[in-house]
């Protein structure tokens, strides 16, 4: 093979511009803008055993259009190190991780000139069959999703035994705890049961508890965090030396986060084990990288280490990734917008607030019944919403923080009316809130891709609330408060006629807002407006919601799991835990004094 | 998983299907009482017979006796010249339509058994439908898991329009055109007819080709969009990124999660089986049921045909229940709570 082909001239960081861009066969023609203007390279200088990525340009193989996908990308995995790709989605992180495997979606190519080498190997000479040897053997893969990326009819043992017998690899039988030894001779014959000794094994060490009954439950069976453990035994069964993790953490609370995290962090130092990880948050690049590469629009245009690019950064596009993230310290301002003309600047923003009470919970109980046997008896209850009181005065932001499963979505959809309260009161402006009055109070839901309807236009979503009022409108595109809310949202005219599926994720949450905002409500309910959406999406998002409160008088309550946004965004939070408010106060004593173990440990993983 | 939880379990189960089953006698007895009212009022007794006799030369004395002797001579639903409970009972609606749950079917207008009937010519039925349903489901799955495997190609773009070609011929095409060629030209075996005993076969294989045949391009192509649906899901890239071959991908991961849509598809129609095939065994002169049914219908012998939508009734309901019982055994995720 090639392992020792040098493609770092001996000067990487001031290479011409010229010669970077040569390395991709398809033309760069059509990149401009930001990315064009830079393309970093390893501050490393490569050995032969690196994992390397050279001059990979993936794109579109059809004919009649080229198109570039990812565009010459150099990057270098020194043994035992871990390096973070860091970008927005759509910038082309995913590709390069399923490029390194081979498993390009359908329609796209390699480039002429794209290397990859892994274990001294070319990968992207081999067959297909010698590739099936190297997938799962030399490289494992950690995918975002585990609720999805794990086969839902199999049992966890079945899944992961696979790859033990795909790759005929040979366990020896390692000794276990003598209760689960007697379960398992029962049950299986030798194979399985060394095979089962091993995952069990294997298991246990990334942190299951009861690893015996794990592997013979089902995916569904599992916790969220758990699945991703699962996911990583999987990546590691054949003990691969190199490890992809693509955006292993999106997925699941912070607390859990934290937790995987460090998993991550022991087992690759444990292993030695190079790790490519994948994440759009920079936040957790600093708790697992040594090296990151900034990933924008298909070319790598920052590539650092961590120290380094975090004591400063260089490329605007990464100082702009930078100061998107919300924090305490930008409160009171509007946060820069990625791609902005005129650098990075924070516009101050005043704000008013009345202490005239709009909304009042009182002791609000949501219970849920099992019911059980022949004649649907009630046998149990979950106490989904347990006892939550508060106030919400005008002009405020109230957060409400927690895992997921705490209640929050429960109680926002209490507020709305959608739910059956099982004891306490929502008062609303001093009365208890009834049908009539719920044109005061909107919500924005939390995945702007699945809460619009497909098949609708936006000016018809818009105005479907007052529709729903018993207003006759015939034609909603020609509603001039249809063109007022589009132009106080920050959407053209011209989205009236079209369908939510022709806009990004951040104007369909635009559009969602606008709905929202038709039947002039006093508060909005705001269930994760940005959880689905990348950084600088969720920057326009929040600027979006403060210049409206500021211009509306409106209050919010703003249901979140990520601290960083509350902390920017709120003046008061709640913080609730398995159905009860464990904490409320101002986002002052929530941050720097909690009371509640609970709170404490959420700020504290939210500051690493 | 303790004992414990197995028989709280078993229990929730049971009482989950005893549920079922009460469930379905509402709805047998509705479709009871609508056969009722649409073979009873809307074609009386009086017709019934004067069919049965021939239209010519009818005497009301006639159409009195036939009715007495078929015992249709009973008022609809009330009678009053009887006492207590048999004002209810002594009626056509309780001796010829409730009766019917107690799966004694009496008599045909023709005078002959109605149980005995059934239970000869279901034999005939079942040789046709199950072997044609199993093959049917082994070679559509073949064909969608061989498109899958060949998809974005031209042999899959030109398999799909053949499938769709085929599906458009008249049923009535396979059948003719078979009996043409393999029994008319080829020779190979005869046109039509039955036989008791092993010998039956030659009787049955062109039935069940043809059964086969005519499914195909409907049915490998619906296989082929669950297929193509479950090969795009992220656990099938997981498998993939382990260093599965495609073979055993599509094997032991989309296979098995394409099954349970299938599966629970087939098993509604299981019971109905029994019914057999209106079409096939008319054209090929099969003594089943569903030549039954439609000799019953030429020769406007009601009494079958209300035992016939009774039966068919019955056992769809089954099928919907042992659906629900399949979806509890093959799919992990479903669980009664």
């Amino acid at each position: 093979m090639h392992p020792h082909r040098n493609i770092y001239t001996a000067s990487q960081n001031d290479a011409p511009l010229e010669d970077s861009l040569s390395g991709a066969s398809l033309s760069a023609g059509s990149r401009e803008g930001v990315a064009a203007s830079f393309v970093a390279t390893s501050p490393y200088q490569p050995s032969p055993h690196d994992y390397l990525i050279q001059h990979l340009s993936v794109g579109t193989c059809t004919q009649a259009e080229q198109k570039i996908i990812l565009n010459d990308v150099n990057l270098a995995i020194p043994h035992g190190k871990t390096l973070a790709l860091v970008g927005e989605s759509g910038s082309g992180k995913s590709l390069t991780a399923l490029s390194i495997i081979q498993l390009l979606p359908t329609g796209l190519a390699y480039g002429d000139k794209s290397q990859i080498y892994v274990d001294e190997l070319s990968i992207l000479d081999l067959p297909e069959h010698a590739m099936q040897q190297v997938r799962g053997k030399n490289i494992g893969f950690i995918f975002q999703e585990p609720m999805t990326a794990l086969n839902p009819v199999l049992t966890i043992g079945q899944q992961l035994a696979e790859t033990l017998t795909w790759h005929h690899i040979a366990v020896q039988n390692i000794s276990s705890k003598g209760q689960v030894k007697s379960y398992i001779n029962k049950a299986f014959s030798n194979l399985q049961k060394d095979q089962y000794h091993f995952l069990a094994a294997l298991l246990f060490s990334l942190g299951i508890t009861e690893p015996m009954r794990c592997l013979h439950c089902y995916p569904h069976q599992l916790s969220g965090g758990m699945k991703q453990r699962v996911m990583i035994a999987m990546a590691l069964v054949a003990e691969p030396s190199f490890l992809i993790a693509d955006e292993p953490t999106t997925a699941v609370d912070v607390t859990v986060q934290a937790q995987i995290l460090s998993l991550l962090r022991q087992i690759q130092k444990e292993r030695a084990l190079s790790m490519l990880f994948i994440t759009h948050d920079l936040s957790v690049v600093k708790q697992v990288a040594d090296d990151i590469a900034v990933m924008y629009r298909g070319q790598i245009v920052e590539y650092a280490d961590v120290a380094t690019f975090f004591g400063s950064p260089q490329h605007p596009y990464s100082q702009q990734l930078f100061a998107a993230i919300p924090s305490y310290e930008k409160r009171g301002c509007l946060l820069p917008v990625l791609g902005e003309e005129g650098g990075i600047k924070l516009s101050p923003l005043s704000k008013e607030q009345d202490n005239q009470v709009l909304l009042e919970v009182k002791d609000l109980c949501i219970y849920f019944p099992i019911k059980q046997g022949l004649f649907r008896r009630t046998v149990e209850v979950v106490k989904a919403v347990d006892n939550v009181s508060f106030q919400l005065c005008g002009g405020e932001t109230l957060a409400v923080v927690g895992e997921s499963g705490s209640g929050k979505t429960t109680l926002a959809k209490a507020i709305m009316g959608l739910l059956t309260i099982s004891s306490g009161n929502i008062l609303y402006a001093d009365s208890a809130v009834e049908f009539s009055k719920k044109s005061d109070i909107q919500m924005v839901f939390q995945d702007p891709y699945s809460s619009l309807n497909p098949k609708m236009l936006v000016a018809d979503i818009i105005v479907e609330g007052l529709r729903a009022r018993g207003e006759r409108i015939k034609n909603a595109a020609k509603l001039p408060a249809v063109f007022k809310l589009l132009d106080q949202v920050g959407l053209p005219k011209e989205s009236c006629n079209r369908y939510p599926h022709e806009f990004s994720g951040g104007q369909r949450q635009r559009i969602a807002i606008a709905r929202a905002l038709i039947l002039s409500p006093k508060i909005l309910l705001l269930d994760e407006p940005t959880s689905a959406l990348d950084l600088s999406m969720q920057a326009q998002v929040l600027n979006l919601l403060k210049t409206l409160q500021q211009e509306l008088q409106l209050s919010y309550l703003f249901i979140t799991h990520n601290l960083s946004v509350m902390s920017y965004f709120a003046d008061r939070a709640l913080v609730m835990q398995n159905g009860h408010l464990v904490e409320q106060g101002s986002i002052e004593s929530i941050l720097f004094s909690p009371e509640h173990l609970y709170t404490q440990t959420l700020v504290k993983y939210a500051q690493v | 998983m303790g004992g414990d939880g197995g028989t709280r379990g078993g229990l929730i189960v049971f009482s989950y299907f005893l549920r079922k089953i009460l469930y379905a006698i509402p709805v047998l007895l509705g479709v009871n009482i609508l056969t009722f009212s649409l073979f009873f009022v809307l074609n009386s007794p009086d017709d019934m017979a004067r069919a049965q006799l021939g239209n010519k030369y009818v005497t009301p004395t006639m159409i009195s006796q036939w009715k007495v002797s078929h015992q249709y001579d009973l008022p609809l639903y009330y009678n009053e010249t009887q006492t207590g409970l048999a004002k209810w009972t002594d009626t056509l609606l309780f001796k010829k339509s409730l009766a019917q749950f107690t799966f004694q079917f009496g008599n045909s207008d023709q005078g002959r058994n109605i149980n005995a009937d059934i239970s000869q010519r279901m034999w005939p039925s079942l040789a046709i439908a199950v072997p044609t349903l199993i093959l049917e489901i082994i070679v559509n799955i073949g064909f969608a898991l061989m498109l899958i495997f060949f998809r974005y190609t031209s042999f899959e773009l030109t398999a799909v329009l053949i499938c769709v070609a085929l599906m458009s011929i008249s049923g009535l095409f396979y059948i003719i055109g078979g009996q043409y060629l393999f029994a008319k030209v080829l020779k190979l075996v005869p046109i039509s007819g039955y036989e008791t005993g092993l010998d039956a076969w030659h009787f049955l294989i062109l039935p069940i080709m043809i059964g086969v045949i005519s499914g195909i391009g409907s049915g490998t192509r619906w296989y082929r969009s669950i297929f193509m649906e479950e090969i795009s899901k992220d656990y099938v890239r997981t498998a993939r990124a382990k260093g599965l071959s495609e073979v055993a991908v599509l094997f032991r991961h989309v296979l098995k999660n394409g099954m349970l849509p299938i599966l629970t598809s087939v098993v509604v129609i299981i019971p109905t089986l029994f019914m057999g095939s209106l079409l096939l065994e008319s054209f090929f002169g099969i003594p089943g049921l569903g030549s039954y049914m439609i000799d019953a219908i030429r020769a406007q012998d009601f009494a079958i045909v209300r035992t016939m939508v009774f039966l068919g009734t019955v056992f769809y309901v089954l099928g919907l229940i042992l659906t629900d019982l399949t979806y509890l055994w093959v799919d992990p995720r479903v669980r009664l709570e």
